[in-house]
């Protein structure tokens, strides 16, 4: 057996991958052209600034090309605690993104499985906060929050807000605010996936003696890992770089600074370039160490 | 909180079982008692209610009214998993995410039985799987996941063994393969297997006892040689094996026989097999017990004789051939002839008698209503 394969018809098997494979290069080259100019490119040249040096001439904003290895070292220790709260925030989110999305995914993918008419309004109610800037509904949320609105002046009359408290700035409405931002992007996959579902697995885990809940854990949730990975990664790594919501023109405050805001500060107003590249470089590398080790302990290599 | 192991097969009692859907009726007071230990077949066209009955009994189904018990424990509200009960699904219902050792462990492992790995291979060992029980079920063929599938729900020794079409996706030969698999280790482990199908074969081929379905209700019950010698309705003698019927006035009835004038002619029955014995009745006879002759035959009170009438078409399907006769006046029937080396040599256009020994006839309650022939 094994020499027939190793036979005249070898060739002809791999012959055909070959042809395919040159198809779909060909196919494939725009998007890789594309990649390299507007990634790798870029990517190149942020590298390059996070390593420059202070101009000779003492100009501010004016950067010569070096290996300053230091601004990295700089970069974590100035910034240490925007950091460490950009992927606390992220994770923090995340969860509770994870917490209300997935309920409202299983509800459209499962429970109105055979309702299209409520499925397709469902759906569109998760997409329509799309439809309008995510400055706009942000920049909503700070007036809905703002110290005199009448949600404040509400709860300081009821007596479940103290005279003198506000929300603006806090670590709450930071949190409140990338948690609402980024539920469609969480809902989506997850549903994606209960969708495919074949309810029948549920029906054979049901049969074989197991409760609702247990039902749940080994059948329905696992099965559905691929949209909650989705979904996390869609919520995590954009949260992490997030600039707009814990800014002080938004819900945030200096208290409440990402690494994202620091990076804005560095580019645009302090014109330290090589920190804030730096910065960038490294909130780049965290988020793929993250998330190699997030995928690979998850175990759905199989699922994906 | 789950039901118990049991020692072998229970009963099963439907009373006044009925299920409707928004717009049609699918299960229509059905009442059926299957004994311990049973091979019961559940037979039907598609849309009869067979599988909804199934899905009753494994509490996947609320039913509208009536009470399911089994081994006398009414169990009608029971949830699925409450429930002494496993199904072999039609499409197998494999856990993707989990080896074949783990899907067949499941049902032991929420039953926190001793040891459920130990019991899982002795379950794939049944099956001759063993040496595949660290893979993934999308890996396995059609008819090794239908093994896995069984030794999931048998592991768990149910009372009751539910099978929806299980061998509906294997190719013929494995299905014969598995059909003889699956009746041996019926015997085996005595439990009581429900199986639901629509292949007369399979049913008549693995079962204790058959009962054919139709529009929600059962047409007619009992062992498979029964049914097919002495069909009670139009409908289960078209749809179990073939017949040929024909419909008359009544011309004679007495104790010993009956006879219809069916068309000028005098077609008999014994009155032992006869459902009914007034009016317009339906005598049928299976094409294997008919014959056709080049030469009219005599006259016999113990034979139907129809003729004259030409043979339009001749189909060899090797152990016998199956000729279509036109009679004028009667319309078409079917003869099986066994390929035994003296089958009367003829050929198409070839004009024939027919005749059959009265004590072949049987007699329906029902008469044809022409959408027997659909339903098969």
């Amino acid at each position: 057996m094994a020499f027939v394969a190793l036979g005249p018809q070898a060739p002809v098997a791999s012959q055909k991958p070959t042809k395919t494979g040159r198809v779909a290069l060909y196919l494939l080259l725009p998007g890789l052209f594309y990649l390299g100019l507007f990634f790798l490119t870029p990517l190149f040249s942020l590298i390059l600034t996070s390593l420059k040096a202070p101009s000779a001439t003492g100009v501010i904003g004016r950067y010569d090309v070096a290996l300053e290895i230091g601004n990295y070292g700089y970069a974590l220790g100035q910034y240490a605690p925007q950091i460490f709260r950009s992927f606390s925030f992220a994770l923090i989110a995340t969860v509770i993104a994870l917490a209300i999305s997935y309920p409202i995914a299983y509800f459209i993918g499962v429970t109105a499985r055979n309702r299209p008419l409520l499925k397709g309004m469902l759906l569109t109610l998760v997409i329509a906060p799309f439809f309008i800037s995510m400055l706009l509904r942000t920049f909503a949320w700070k007036q809905i929050f703002s110290n005199d609105s009448w949600l404040l002046n509400t709860l300081k009359d009821i007596g479940l807000m103290g005279a003198d408290s506000y929300i603006i700035g806090t670590d709450f409405a930071v949190i409140f605010g990338l948690v609402y931002n980024f539920i469609p992007f969480m809902t989506l996959p997850i549903y994606a996936s209960l969708d495919r579902l074949d309810l029948r697995l549920v029906e054979a885990g049901h049969d074989l003696y197991a409760n609702s809940f247990t039902t749940f854990r080994k059948i329905t949730f696992p099965l559905s890992m691929p949209g909650v990975i989705s979904g996390t990664l869609l919520t995590f790594i954009p949260i992490s770089g997030d600039y707009v919501v814990a800014s002080r023109d938004f819900l945030g405050s200096t208290d409440t600074a990402m690494i994202g805001n620091v990076v804005e500060a560095n580019f645009l107003r302090i014109q330290d370039y090589p920190t804030a590249s730096a910065l960038s470089v490294l909130l780049m590398a965290a988020i793929v160490i993250l998330v190699s080790a997030y995928v690979r302990r998850s175990g759905t290599e199989d699922l994906l | 909180m789950s039901a118990d192991f049991v020692a072998g097969g229970q009963d099963l009692e439907l009373e006044s079982i009925r299920k409707e859907f928004p717009g049609f009726v699918a299960v229509d007071d059905l009442d059926l008692k299957i004994p311990a230990g049973e091979f019961f077949a559940l037979l039907g066209p598609s849309g009869c209610g067979k599988t909804t009955t199934l899905r009753m009994i494994a509490g996947l189904e609320t039913p509208s009214a009536g009470r399911i018990l089994i081994g006398g424990n009414d169990v009608t509200d029971q949830k699925p998993h409450q429930r002494p009960v496993n199904t072999v699904f039609q499409n197998y219902a494999l856990f993707p995410h989990m080896s074949v050792e783990e899907n067949v462990a499941f049902g032991l492992k929420q039953r926190k039985v001793d040891n459920p790995q130990q019991e899982a291979q002795a379950a794939l060992e049944m099956v001759e799987l063993q040496h595949l029980a660290a893979r993934r079920p999308q890996q396995l063929s059609g008819g090794q996941q239908q093994r896995v599938a069984l030794a999931r729900a048998l592991v768990n020794r149910p009372a009751l063994l539910l099978l929806d079409e299980p061998l509906g996706a294997l190719d013929l030969k494995l299905r014969r393969q598995m059909q003889i698999e699956l009746k041996a280790i019926q015997m085996e482990v005595g439990l009581t297997f429900l199986h639901v199908t629509h292949d007369q074969e399979e049913a008549m081929d693995m079962a204790d006892t058959v009962a054919v379905m139709n529009h929600g209700h059962i047409e007619q019950m009992g062992a498979p040689e029964a049914l097919y010698d002495r069909p009670k309705t139009a409908f289960v003698a078209k749809f179990l094996g073939q017949s040929n019927i024909f419909v008359g006035e009544v011309a004679e009835a007495d104790d010993a026989k009956l006879a219809i004038n069916f068309k000028g002619n005098r077609l008999a029955a014994p009155a032992a097999r006869v459902e009914k014995t007034k009016g317009k009745v339906a005598i049928g006879v299976r094409p294997e017990k008919t014959s056709f002759h080049p030469e009219k035959p005599a006259s016999d009170p113990a034979v139907n004789i129809l003729g004259r009438g030409t043979i339009t078409d001749i189909r060899f399907t090797g152990v016998s051939n199956q000729y279509q006769i036109e009679i004028p006046e009667v319309g078409e029937i079917t003869v099986f002839a066994q390929n035994v080396g003296k089958s009367p040599v003829v050929e198409l256009g070839a004009e024939v008698w027919v005749s059959w020994k009265v004590e072949h006839s049987f007699g329906l309650a029902d008469l044809p209503t022409g959408e027997e022939e659909v339903a098969e």
